[in-house]
């Protein structure tokens, strides 16, 4: 018989509040050119990207600390595949442990070939140096600043 | 344990394919639920709840498709509950469901769901969806980059390489090929695997499981109730989960509590259900495996946690000695696993009915001689919350 369909899309606008712990963090990137965790208290753990409590401590996190703007790599992948909604590939995005950070941000890295995956795969090991770069104009949002490798130590 | 343990008198499960445009999304709730009230030669009026297994609302493009499912599930005027916990949404609804009977309120309980993964155009869109707006919403992450990240640290930490990973799906693939239910049978090799294009590296197209359409359906029993009817039945005598931190960044860094190449909850929650069913050493005591993992390297760091392939990272070598296939030591995913099949709203579930079968001696080509006793497993969320379960013939 024939077997019949129908196609829906969902367009949904949402206008989320991020909350004071996220608006400082990107109000202090967009004005200042920096990233700030939070040190949590307790176990004086800093956490990047900041939180306003420690899942591990449970209580609230006490103070603001200047992360970075240096790093090391703590994982990356390269994405070669386009799916819908998400940038055009390829691109290579990952997580980076920032210069008195515990924990790993997020962002993209900028600057690596990637057309030979096993060459950017090694350009982007774990434990590489990077260095954060923040964009000129800045609007206070997570693509306001990347990652890219530091050039090696001469 | 005797007379208050929770059996399970009957399982149904869809033949998965990537699309059913014969049935819509109750009708295929309703098949698996037919199915599973069949093998258990039960009247509808002996189920005295139902816990549906529902994922995502915006995979099937369906919001609280539950509703959809009380008539499917023989639902009117009984309770009536829907668990999501992502991935593991399937265990986390078997567990419900044993909770149920293990309370002494119920004696007889279905659990029941159904996907249509290979409906929905977007599903790594939906997927992203489930990071914060917050902070993470930004980047592109899905699943499949998620736990390529989780695959290039356990290169890092293990040596595990590419090639280890396509034997993954190389076993799974032979395994699925015996099972029919199984939505992607094709037999692999290698190189097929290799030379398959890269969707987010280390992860090729051939690493990553299918978008699959089917339902599945179990029902449980009280010990009394199974005895006083006369019914057969398998026993869930070990049922635990776990979760851990939501943030990816948090599982890596300085001391992380959770490591990001590994389950660390997931060997939380095994430690837990072994302990229930007072498992000492599970490389001695488990006969076979259906661990959740969508991603070949995943399942790598899924046997790690299950305690049954040595120290951590041994499962690699060990995978490759085929300790882990049919007729090995331990065979791990002998139905093809999530590799080769998941409808995510059922996939976990599909776990523990495949574990049920294999101890029942009922999984037909894929048995796994002697199994008397099987593990389970789900991951679910941002590789966050785990289910597991213990069953034993």
């Amino acid at each position: 018989m024939e077997l019949l369909g129908r196609q829906e899309v969902w367009s949904i606008t949402y206008d989320h509040a991020l909350g004071e712990t996220a608006s400082s963090f990107y109000t202090r990137i967009r004005d200042e050119a920096a990233i700030y965790g939070r040190r949590s208290a307790g176990n004086g753990r800093v956490m990047v990207p900041p939180r306003s409590f420690s899942d591990e401590t449970l209580l609230p996190t006490e103070d603001w600390v200047k992360v970075g703007p240096g790093g090391k790599i703590e994982a990356f992948t390269m994405v070669y595949e386009s799916f819908k909604n998400l940038p055009p590939p390829p691109y290579a995005f990952g997580y980076v442990l920032l210069d008195g950070a515990d924990t790993a941000l997020g962002g993209f890295f900028k600057g690596v070939d990637l057309s030979d995956p096993a060459a950017a795969a090694e350009k982007l090991k774990i434990g590489t140096r990077i260095m954060t770069k923040f964009a000129a104009e800045r609007k206070g949002e997570m693509l306001d600043f990347w990652f890219e490798v530091d050039s090696p130590a001469r | 344990m005797s007379g208050d343990r929770v059996g399970i008198v009957g399982i149904g499960q869809s033949a998965f394919r990537a699309r059913r445009d014969d049935a819509n999304y109750p009708e295929l709730v309703r098949e698996a639920v037919v199915l599973a009230m069949a093998d258990a030669k039960m009247d509808f009026d002996a189920i005295e709840g139902v816990v549906y297994s529902l994922s995502p609302d915006a995979m099937i493009g369906i919001g609280n498709a539950e509703r959809l499912g009380v008539d499917a599930v023989g639902g009117r005027n009984k309770p009536f509950l829907r668990i999501n916990t992502g991935g593991a949404t399937g265990i986390s609804a078997v567990a419900a469901a044993y909770y149920h009977v293990a309370s002494g309120m119920f004696d007889v309980v279905l659990t029941a769901g159904a996907d249509k993964v290979g409906e929905c155009g977007d599903s790594q869109s939906v997927l992203n969806k489930i990071w914060d707006p917050s902070y993470e919403r930004p980047l592109p992450l899905g699943t499949i980059n998620m736990l390529a990240m989780s695959g290039v640290r356990y290169m890092q930490q293990t040596g595990m390489t590419e090639v280890d990973m396509a034997r993954v799906t190389v076993k799974n693939r032979r395994h699925a090929s015996l099972n029919p239910n199984a939505h992607l049978r094709k037999v692999v090799t290698i190189d097929d695997v290799l030379e398959s294009r890269i969707i987010s590296w280390p992860i090729k197209l051939l690493d990553c499981c299918p978008q699959s359409t089917g339902g599945a359906a179990l029902v449980l029993a009280s010990e009394k109730y199974i005895r006083d009817n006369h019914l057969d039945a398998v026993w869930i005598t070990g049922v635990a989960h776990a979760a851990e931190t939501y943030w990816m960044g948090d599982r890596m860094g300085n001391n992380p509590t959770a490591e990001h190449a590994g389950a660390h909850a997931l060997g939380r929650s095994f430690e837990k259900s072994y302990r229930m069913a007072g498992i000492t050493d599970p490389m001695k005591q488990v006969h076979v495996a259906e661990l959740y993992a969508p991603f070949s390297n995943t399942e790598f760091h899924s046997i790690d946690a299950a305690r049954i392939g040595g120290a951590i990272g041994d499962s690699v070598p060990r995978l490759r000695d085929g300790e882990f296939d049919i007729g090995g030591r331990i065979p791990v995913n002998p139905s093809g696993g999530t590799l080769c099949t998941n409808a995510i709203a059922v996939t976990a579930m599909a776990r523990v009915a495949e574990t049920a079968l294999q101890v029942w001696g009922r999984a037909g080509a894929h048995q796994v001689a002697g199994a008397k006793l099987g593990i389970a497993s789900g991951n679910g969320g941002d590789h966050q919350i785990f289910g597991t379960m213990v069953i034993e013939a």
